[in-house]
């Protein structure tokens, strides 16, 4: 339910305010030698925050359930954009950013989008392939690279 | 001695170089408006990074070409495939989906091209005129004054953005507390690091803007299982020419979605409610207002003159004030940053050659924009052609790209995946992004401001009322903080229906 959701949402922006105006406490919340402290300006942010937040809560609360937040269909694409996309940038630490792409890429377009073997071969290669020339080569900005682009010489 | 600065900028904006980035600014810029997930403000994010190396007038060039395409390319979703690829062009769909349906998709994209148009250039001359008299009008002001202008940003969107109000001031906020954590420049002391080394280089709004708009976006719309399914375009030369012949006869409605986008978009959150006010203003005027809706031209000039106007003013507090009115401009800000240049009204003391070349190459690339989608809207069309199984995973390769790029660090774009499911589920609880990005922007500087105007003070607030400007602007934005709380009473007392809320965020 979208109500259910406000409130988890909220109940966690209550957190951050509590964690934002407890480390304002410990910085100093008040007036220093030479003018507001480290912690003035986000410790008002946090009550605020709080404030704020309190207030949702009460609104979410009185206009009721509202209709589902989210349904198992449609969760379930989202999921399949996200868990790859993490392992991809996981991925990435070990190998480099252009393997992780092309093998996101290839799983993406054959798990979801059943494309041929071909196709998925040819447009998983050819993307990397170009990001490197275009960012590598023409704009020198460097990405993570693994031990394949170190075999290739990079 | 306004017309010999802009002599100089348009010396400086005409070189082939220029033009040429121009040119491939727009190009980038249309595909990007037109691709879902990828938006203006992302697309100059993930960017940014190759600009890095590159003269910072040809960098902005770059940068603006790329926001007036996407600007352009948001007509052509929606029009064709009725998909608002911006919150603007919602109001562009109404009427322009209808039209392509019945067969008239050429007709409508000419309006819309040709609107867009003339709302930018609208805008363009008054910047023209005004950015140099706002500049120096915002020499002579303070800390005070630099703090009510930021809280005037915020509360415009609190009051003029729609949607839940509560909801606008938590994304503020905490926009402002994820700018404050790291090291605390005035202070040298470490905030909410908790001790943790990552957190102490802080949060970058680019990585934010591309793991909310971005990521968020590419979440969101997967969700809504998108399937394309557009319109024929039938655009060719005769029918550009038969609309422009049509088109004089709206002069009115260009002039008033000119005003009201210029009126609305100079405020942050503007563009959205200018795009809908100027719509609706052209249904009540109209002598056929039971057209609209369903597929009536004028319904496509007016959102998009108002959108345009809007989305050019938004420059306006960016180069006069360095204050930026919406995610796009807060990302141009913050190149200029990292080019070396001092945004604010300094700028056109210190840097004019890179003012006024901006300024002329929003003439430039606003001419070369229209000619070059009239030209290209069959290509630009095809690219939704491309299987969405390869256009997500590319999109997101490109987010994440674009997220490493700004620092070289993984971090980053691991933040990049956080910020896409804190965008996705934001999107979804009415939480709008836009003035979280601005938050995370501008904290240093709304905190410093803060600062310095109560060590003037010794830690009396009404340092924000004795100064004269200062003042004035605080009041205002008192007035829309408090909007959200007078508007019911004030439409009780009116006797009017309760507002159905325009859709948030721009």
């Amino acid at each position: 339910m979208t109500r259910t959701a406000d409130l988890v949402t909220a109940a966690v922006l209550l957190l951050v305010g509590l964690i934002v105006v407890g480390d304002s406490l410990r910085l100093g919340s008040g007036w220093g030698s030479d003018g507001p402290k480290s912690g003035f300006f986000p410790f008002w942010l946090g009550v605020l925050l709080l404030a704020v937040t309190a207030a949702i809560v009460v609104q979410a609360w009185r206009r009721g359930p509202g209709k589902t937040f989210v349904t198992r269909e449609q969760l379930h694409p989202v999921l399949q954009v996200l868990w790859p996309a993490a392992a991809m940038v996981a991925a990435t630490h070990v190998v480099g950013l252009y393997v992780a792409a092309a093998m996101y890429l290839a799983f993406y377009m054959r798990w979801v989008g059943h494309h041929r073997w071909l196709t998925v071969i040819l447009v998983a290669l050819a993307i990397p392939v170009v990001t490197f020339v275009v960012f590598e080569q023409w704009f020198l900005v460097p990405m993570p690279k693994g031990p394949l682009e170190a075999w290739l010489g990079y | 001695m306004g017309f010999e600065n802009l002599l100089l900028g348009f010396h400086v904006a005409v070189t082939p170089f220029n033009l040429f980035v121009a040119v491939v600014g727009i190009l980038l810029g249309t595909v990007i408006g037109v691709l879902p997930g990828l938006g203006g403000a992302n697309g100059v994010a993930i960017l940014l990074p190759l600009t890095f190396t590159m003269p910072p007038t040809s960098a902005i060039i770059l940068l603006t070409s790329l926001y007036w395409g996407a600007l352009f390319g948001g007509a052509i979703t929606s029009i064709l495939f009725n998909i608002p690829g911006e919150p603007w062009s919602v109001a562009t769909t109404f009427d322009g989906y209808p039209l392509a349906r019945q067969g008239q998709g050429g007709q409508a994209l000419t309006a819309a091209f040709t609107s867009s148009f003339v709302g930018a250039l609208f805008s363009i001359v008054l910047i023209t005129l005004f950015a140099p008299l706002l500049a120096e009008i915002a020499l002579r002001f303070g800390p005070p004054e630099f703090f009510a202008i930021q809280l005037l940003t915020f509360s415009s969107f609190v009051g003029l953005g729609g949607g839940n109000p509560l909801k606008s001031v938590v994304s503020i906020l905490l926009g402002f507390i994820l700018g404050a954590v790291g090291l605390d420049i005035v202070t040298g002391q470490l905030r909410m690091t908790f001790g943790i080394t990552d957190l102490m280089k802080g949060f970058d709004f680019i990585v934010a803007v591309i793991g909310l708009f971005g990521i968020g976006e590419i979440l969101l719309s997967v969700e809504e299982g998108l399937t394309f399914r557009g319109a024929a375009t039938g655009m060719n030369l005769k029918v550009v020419l038969q609309t422009w012949k049509i088109l004089p006869r709206y002069a009115r409605t260009f002039v008033r979605g000119s005003f009201i986008g210029f009126w609305m978009g100079f405020k942050p959150g503007g563009a959205t409610p200018a795009s809908f006010m100027s719509y609706a203003f052209a249904k009540r005027f109209s002598r056929h207002p039971e057209r609209f809706g369903k597929g009536e031209l004028e319904g496509v000039v007016a959102p998009e003159t108002a959108a345009h106007a809007a989305g050019v003013a938004a420059m306006l507090p960016m180069i006069t004030l360095g204050i930026p009115g919406s995610p796009t401009a807060a990302v141009m800000l913050g190149g200029l940053i990292i080019w070396g240049l001092q945004p604010g009204p300094l700028l056109f003391t210190e840097k004019p050659d890179f003012v006024w070349g901006l300024i002329a190459s929003m003439y430039t690339g606003n001419i070369l924009g229209v000619l070059m989608v009239l030209a290209g809207v069959p290509f630009f069309a095809a690219i939704l052609k491309i299987p969405f199984a390869i256009l997500t995973p590319l999109i997101v390769v490109v987010c994440a790209i674009g997220a490493y790029a700004v620092h070289s660090s993984m971090i980053d774009v691991w933040y990049m995946v956080i910020f896409g499911v804190v965008g996705y589920v934001f999107k979804k609880l009415d939480y709008p992004l836009a003035p979280l990005v601005l938050a995370l922007v501008l904290g240093d500087l709304a905190e410093n401001a803060l600062r310095q105007s109560l060590i003037m003070s010794q830690g009396s607030l009404t340092v924000f009322f004795t100064r004269p400007i200062s003042c004035a602007i605080t009041i205002v934005a008192l007035f829309f903080l408090l909007m959200p709380l007078l508007t019911p009473w004030w439409r009780r007392l009116r006797g009017l229906p309760p507002a159905s809320g325009a859709p948030a965020e721009a």
